[in-house]
């Protein structure tokens, strides 16, 4: 039981809270919430839900920008890999995704706002010279009912995220060797990769594949910012109803919500469905030798860089706006540049950027000791520290996040636990674990046993092989880790509204916030504020390391 | 309209905690508020109104050793939400919200759960308040406020306009309708669930209802009838509204936003020196002009309300009478500053504090307040509960 209580803490912390949610989902969507005098059960909640004009509607552009944003980001990331493959050219859009991978969610859709706008920066560029426009066009190129705003967004951030993982893969595979013996089948070498590495890549990026697909079903932060409003897709059009003074509408609110869990689960059906018919086809395109389509391959690789280039333009906005003094259409720059918004709102950024850190700190610290427990429990004890608990954990990326943080809300509410710090780090702790323990499982499995067989043979306590050899062999993964946390943490939107009551500001949720409108020169500086943190601290797992291990640069894990 | 919480209704039992509180000299409340926390709720969207709140912050840590921290909130309604859910859940005391910038249907709704405490009238400064010559301070959207809410600025309903681009605003909504004919695209409103957007409509009612004196009580039965015209109207304006009428922008600086880029000719705003405050701060080209329509725009008074399980009630209602104060309402009344008219009547004050309240220099932006015209009172809060939701049908449809 020792030996399985690592594994089952970790579990606890991420299951426990889910499974609560799902049941203060569940329960208040059939009309069973006697906090509010409900006593159900009743199907008044989905008669409620289904009046709600503009439902179908949202419902499907939930369904279509979820979709969407999966099949082009995996689209972008297939087409560049295959045509880049062995070039110079992988290793620069990996050092241009990093970056964008660390920025949240929100801070980069604002950035996004910031570009494509009608008023935004891209047609400031060409304007007026080359439009002959000297105000913006009367045309939706954000907020549009289509969703189509909302999808950019989604792909922005989305594909730096699968093309990184993608190339943390590609180091399991022997790529270089497959692309090799296909080429010299005569197969042009995009079409070769293709053919021969996707099929084994895709096995390992499956779970990062669907957790795209789930979160860009349920999103709300990106969706506030960029998408549609008259109606929203479901998510937000769910946040409304439980932020509503009526309390009654918790009830269509949880109803909606077990609605976007079938959403999302009918999206990862059908892509689940579309594998399985995808897969022969592929097979006999591969058997049939057929090396045509190089040329369309290549050209569709340029779409990568240029929208990993969009992303980078985006942050550039962001700066920019925060430090704009007047800046009016068409002038591509500001009049003057100016630290006055920094310094003004300097003290509006102190209680929301402190609030940020501790939540962020916290949860990743704690984040680490269970996943490293964890971890150094299944090297020492095997199958009796019930390690398939561990891979159990990360299923709740599957679920959109609304689905059962509406229901938690209500819990922790009745518990007496909403709204303070300890509420908002076991939420963020849903979401930080499970990446902390994917990133960590990797650096730990490859950890050179030898190294502690030779310790305990000098006579060392495991715990003293514990501090002595494995964390220090280990200091760099575990920086990395440790920033990959603060990231997750700091990007958390509704995990912080609904734990946090309303009152736990956050960078985050005031910029989504600011986002509805409002002096862009303050949203800049929020939303710049916000990336910040998680840029420093990858930095700070970058260069820590290298500093503190100076003179022993053979010392990796 | 808001369902009342079975459970909400216990807590009319705390009434007479209330009551007692009352007969306390208010240096007793001074002595007790010293060194407590006000979390202020507060709609964010305005950034002057952000910073005024800051400096409302300094003042109480400066003078009551209070910490007045600003909840800044995307709809005052979250709020709301918050008191009702916690004494939902049974929290009678130790409350998120001490303090909650409220007015209509959302003051309605906690006050008819008896979620408010009462407190206004034994505010020292609340003498000050000009209950005769501004009734919205003591009546808001036709419901008596009856001491469970203070005052702290006056609205106003004002249409601003690029003077350039539209030398001969349109004072009535016929005429506004012409004029967007004329210019499509050029014209909108904040989303309805927005107060502004919401106050739109309410105002285009006025001067279209057959009969306008049914406003004043609860949207009955002669609701049907009495807005058909308003969607009528509504139904010609809107293809020629920006988008299409398709999209709307969320709030009222959002608006701004899209009149300082040249996406829009006209915008609205609740503040009556809006235009000098945004053309000081950069927010909008000098060339702006403010005009409100011929019968008069609705005016109302924005109130703060301490809710019956606020953590630190004491704090919270120094910081209501910090706000009824004459340096305060002279710095709100500032358009330097924020520009928002005082609730206070001048002619009660001393001369000293009088002097606070200098001409300011307002430019050619903004009206001076004789020209504003007549305000029209706020409707029954459920005018605009049902508009919003007649609106939402038809747009969303």
């Amino acid at each position: 039981m020792t030996r399985a209580l690592p594994a089952l803490l970790a579990f606890g912390v991420v299951a426990v809270p889910v499974a609560a949610g799902l049941l203060g989902t569940l329960l208040p969507a059939f009309g069973v919430l006697p906090a509010i005098g409900a006593d159900g059960p009743s199907l008044d909640p989905w008669r409620r839900l289904f009046a709600e004009p503009g439902l179908p509607r949202a419902t499907l552009l939930s369904l279509a920008t979820g979709l969407g944003a999966t099949v082009l980001s995996l689209l972008l990331v297939a087409l560049f890999c295959a045509a880049a493959h062995g070039t110079r050219g992988v290793a620069r859009a990996q050092a241009l995704a990093a970056p964008i991978l660390a920025t949240p969610h929100a801070a980069l859709a604002i950035g996004v706002l910031f570009l494509i706008a009608p008023s935004g920066l891209l047609l400031r560029l060409v304007s007026p010279w080359a439009t002959g426009l000297d105000a913006p066009p009367d045309v939706a190129t954000v907020n549009d009912a289509w969703g189509l705003a909302l999808l950019l967004g989604l792909v922005v951030k989305e594909t730096p995220y699968l093309l990184l993982m993608t190339l943390a893969a590609l180091n399991q595979i022997p790529a270089t060797r497959l692309v090799a013996v296909a080429t010299s089948l005569g197969q042009p070498k995009p079409v070769a990769w293709l053919k021969v590495v996707f099929p084994l890549l895709y096995r390992q990026i499956r779970l990062p594949v669907l957790a795209v697909l789930a979160y860009s079903v349920g999103t709300v932060d990106v969706a506030l910012i960029l998408g549609p409003t008259t109606p929203p897709t479901l998510a937000p059009l769910l946040l409304r109803w439980a932020t509503s003074p009526d309390l009654s509408l918790l009830l269509p609110a949880s109803a909606g919500a077990l609605l976007l869990l079938g959403v999302a689960l009918t999206a990862i059906g059908a892509w689940l469905a579309a594998e399985r018919a995808v897969a022969p086809l592929g097979r006999a395109w591969a058997a049939s030798g057929l090396g045509t389509g190089a040329g369309a391959l290549r050209a569709g690789a340029t779409l990568l860089p240029f929208l990993l280039l969009l992303a980078c333009a985006a942050l550039v906005a962001l700066v920019l706006w925060s430090v704009a003094g007047p800046w009016r259409f068409p002038d591509a720059l500001p009049d003057r540049v100016q630290a006055d918004t920094w310094t003004s709102q300097a003290a509006a950024l102190a209680t929301p950027a402190a609030n940020s850190l501790s939540a962020a700190l916290l949860a990743t610290g704690l984040a680490l000791a269970l996943a490293v427990a964890a971890l150094e429990a299944r090297a020492r004890h095997g199958a009796a520290a019930l390690p398939w608990l561990l891979a159990l954990t990360p299923l709740p990326l599957l679920l959109p996040q609304a689905s059962f943080l509406l229901g938690l809300q209500t819990a922790l509410l009745t518990l007496g636990l909403e709204g303070g710090l300890p509420a908002v780090v076991l939420v963020h702790l849903v979401f930080v674990l499970p990446y902390v323990l994917l990133s960590l499982s990797g650096p730990y499995a490859a950890l050179d046993p030898r190294l502690p067989r030779v310790a305990a043979c000098l006579g060392a306590s495991p715990l003293r092989v514990f501090l002595a050899v494995k964390l220090p062999v280990l200091a760099r993964p575990l920086l990395a880790v440790a920033a990959v946390g603060i990231a997750v943490s700091i990007a958390q939107y509704l995990a912080t509204l609904l734990a946090g009551g309303g009152r736990f500001a956050t960078l985050t949720t005031e910029a989504v916030t600011l986002a509805a409108g409002g002096d862009r020169r303050v949203l800049g500086v929020f939303a710049v504020a916000q990336a910040a943190i998680p840029l420093l601290a990858f930095g700070a797992a970058l260069l820590l390391p290298a500093l503190l291990w100076r003179d022993r640069a053979a010392l990796r894990a | 309209m808001t369902a009342l919480p079975r459970r909400a209704l216990a807590a009319l039992a705390l009434a007479p905690l209330a009551a007692r509180a009352q007969d306390l000299p208010w240096s007793e409340t001074l002595r007790r508020a010293r060194g407590q926390t006000v979390a202020w709720h507060a709609w964010a969207g305005d950034e002057r109104t952000n910073a005024f709140i800051a400096w409302v912050a300094e003042q109480a840590a400066a003078r009551f050793g209070i910490t007045l921290r600003h909840v800044r909130l995307r709809d005052t309604a979250e709020a709301v939400q918050r008191v009702l859910a916690e004494i939902s859940a049974g929290r009678r005391a130790g409350g998120a919200v001490d303090l909650v910038w409220i007015n209509g249907p959302n003051f309605l709704s906690l006050k008819q759960a008896g979620l408010l405490r009462r407190f206004a009238e034994r505010l020292p400064n609340f003498a000050l308040v000009d209950t005769v010559g501004k009734p919205a301070t003591v009546t808001d959207f036709t419901i008596p406020v009856e001491g469970y809410a203070a005052p702290w600025r006056m609205a106003r309903l004002v249409f601003i306009a690029d003077g350039r681009r539209v030398p001969q605003p349109p004072r009535d909504m016929a005429a506004l309708l012409a004029w967007s004919q004329r210019n499509r695209g050029r014209f909108t409103h904040p989303g309805v669930r927005n107060f502004l957007g919401a106050t739109f409509l309410k105002q285009a009612l006025y001067e279209l209802a057959p009969d306008r004196t049914v406003l004043s009580r609860p949207a009955g039965a002669a609701f049907d009838a009495t807005v058909a015209p308003l969607w009528a109207w509504y139904d010609a304006l809107r293809p020629n509204l920006w988008r299409q009428g398709r999209a709307f922008p969320e709030t009222g600086p959002a608006m701004r936003n899209l009149l300082n880029d040249g996406e829009l000719d006209i915008m609205l705003s609740f503040n009556p020196a809006e235009a000098t405050v945004s053309v000081a701060a950069g927010l909008l080209p000098a060339t702006v002009r403010t005009f409100v329509p011929a019968i008069g725009s609705i005016g109302n008074a924005s109130f703060v309300a301490i809710p019956v399980n606020a953590s630190a009630p004491d704090a919270a209602e120094v910081v209501a009478d910090l706000l009824l104060s004459p340096e305060a309402q002279a710095r709100a009344e500032d358009p330097r500053h924020l520009g928002a008219p005082t609730v206070l009547d001048l002619a009660r004050l001393a001369p000293a504090d009088r002097a606070r309240f200098a001409a300011w220099p307002r430019g050619p932006e903004a009206l001076p307040p004789d020209a504003l015209g007549p305000a029209l009172p706020e409707p029954h809060p459920s005018w605009m509960t049902r508009l919003t939701e007649a609106w939402e049908r038809r747009v969303a449809a």
